[in-house]
């Protein structure tokens, strides 16, 4: 398992989810990518994205402006 | 053993592409949605920015269609490669900056680049003939799918009994009597459509979900331009344009006004950009300075920010202005009236 981390601070949604998309397309089903953003938007669209693509949202993690949200790439990718 | 027929969906978050979607579905073809961001599009950013808006549930219209269909969502960045789109449209603007032919004929482009890189069958978009001035007209919708190289493999399932067949009806993959055939601009049929599917809460942006077609912000990028002397920009040039007033007091400078704390945190952001401006003895916006300034047009840039200020009716307000560099000098000045702003000055 192996797992990458995904600067999208100061990006505004869309722009984390495409960001974790790209991440994504090149792990496999198991590993974990840790996206670091700051626009609140994300964590309603990310969890969304993963949703509909299969994959898990584990943790979301917010401190002061810096939004964490882990991804565990599923199955289907 | 039959082979699994797949299409992708332009999904813009709008209800005629859900629908045109599900249309699709309900024949037993695999479909996943495309969404291309350009950078223009109106979703979430003034929510990201504004406070006032962020009091509001958050949502990604394009995802939420997804989820109600059930289909995977690609989002594609396509804010560079859109340029040529804005700056050059072959086909001429509508009534604002907003090139929704060249755009439509792009966006069919590109999902055709994506359906023949990921051996997907056709592309569905929810166009309806009649519907928009520009892109979706009877004369229009043929230039669309020539252009785009899409040709028979562009089906409107909720306009296509207008249309000649496609070849998703000619192969016999969709049933040509089970897609519609929608004209005008009325909305009837495609609620009553999204009724019989259970679709509620979906999205009826007003304005488009493009900020092209909104004539106050074209009239801003026009701006942009026709200050710099060339027809370019870059993400951030129109991310500023959505956010704050802008006055531009002299031909070579303007101000960028947070209205609210949303506003001024996202402003924080340009701060080794541009000058910046802060009222220091009052509360008041962040103000950004775009352009070449002078003593003089810095004076004048710190008494508009004291006008727009807390401070708007003292005497005098203290700011401090702020170089990209990091060097920081403190003013004190008297509010600008606001009778000797001209309306002019207002872009």
């Amino acid at each position: 398992m192996s797992s990458v981390t995904v600067d999208a601070r100061n990006l505004l949604c869309p722009m984390p989810v495409i960001r974790t998309q790209d991440a994504l397309a090149g792990l496999q089903a198991g590993d974990v990518a840790v996206v670091l953003c700051t626009d609140p938007g994300v964590v309603h669209d990310i969890p969304a994205w993963c949703r509909v693509h299969g994959h898990e949202v584990s943790n979301i993690d917010q401190q002061d402006d810096l939004i964490t949200v882990t991804v565990r790439v599923g199955n289907s990718a | 053993m039959t082979r699994q027929i797949k299409a992708v969906a332009l999904i813009s978050g709008g209800l005629d592409s859900l629908l045109a979607a599900r249309v699709v579905m309900e024949q037993g073809v695999h479909v996943e949605g495309i969404n291309f961001y350009t950078g223009f599009c109106v979703e979430g950013h003034t929510h990201a920015i504004r406070k006032k808006d962020r009091d509001r549930p958050k949502r990604n219209n394009a995802l939420w269609s997804a989820e109600q269909l059930g289909i995977k969502l690609h989002i594609v960045d396509i804010i560079d490669e859109y340029k040529d789109v804005v700056i050059n449209p072959k086909h001429g603007y509508g009534s604002n900056l907003n090139p929704c032919l060249d755009c439509k004929i792009f966006m069919v482009n590109k999902a055709r680049e994506w359906i023949e890189a990921n051996g997907f069958d056709f592309i569905i978009t929810g166009e309806v003939v009649g519907q928009r001035p520009m892109s979706q007209r009877k004369d229009t919708l043929p230039v669309i799918a020539r252009d785009s190289g899409a040709g028979e493999r562009l089906v409107r399932p909720l306009c296509a009994q207008n249309l000649p067949a496609t070849l998703a009806e000619t192969e016999g993959w969709l049933d040509r009597e089970k897609l519609y055939g929608f004209n005008g601009r009325s909305r009837k049929p495609q609620i009553a459509l999204a009724r019989q599917f259970g679709f509620e809460d979906f999205a009826q942006p007003a304005g488009g979900c493009c900020f092209l077609t909104d004539k106050q912000y074209s009239v801003k990028l026009a701006d942009l331009w026709s200050t710099r002397g060339t027809r370019e920009y870059d993400l951030d040039d129109i991310m500023l344009l959505k956010v704050g007033r802008h006055l531009r007091p002299r031909p070579h400078f303007k101000l960028i006004v947070g209205r609210e704390e949303g506003e001024n945190r996202f402003l924080e952001g340009y701060r080794k950009r541009f000058i910046n401006i802060i009222p220091t003895s009052h509360s008041g916006p962040l103000v950004l300075l775009d352009g070449e300034a002078g003593a003089d047009d810095i004076e004048l840039a710190a008494r508009l920010t004291a006008r727009f200020s807390q401070g708007r009716d003292a005497q005098q307000v203290t700011v401090s202005v702020n170089r990209p560099e990091g060097e920081t000098e403190s003013l004190e000045v008297v509010p600008i009236p606001s009778e000797e702003i001209p309306e002019a000055w207002y872009v």
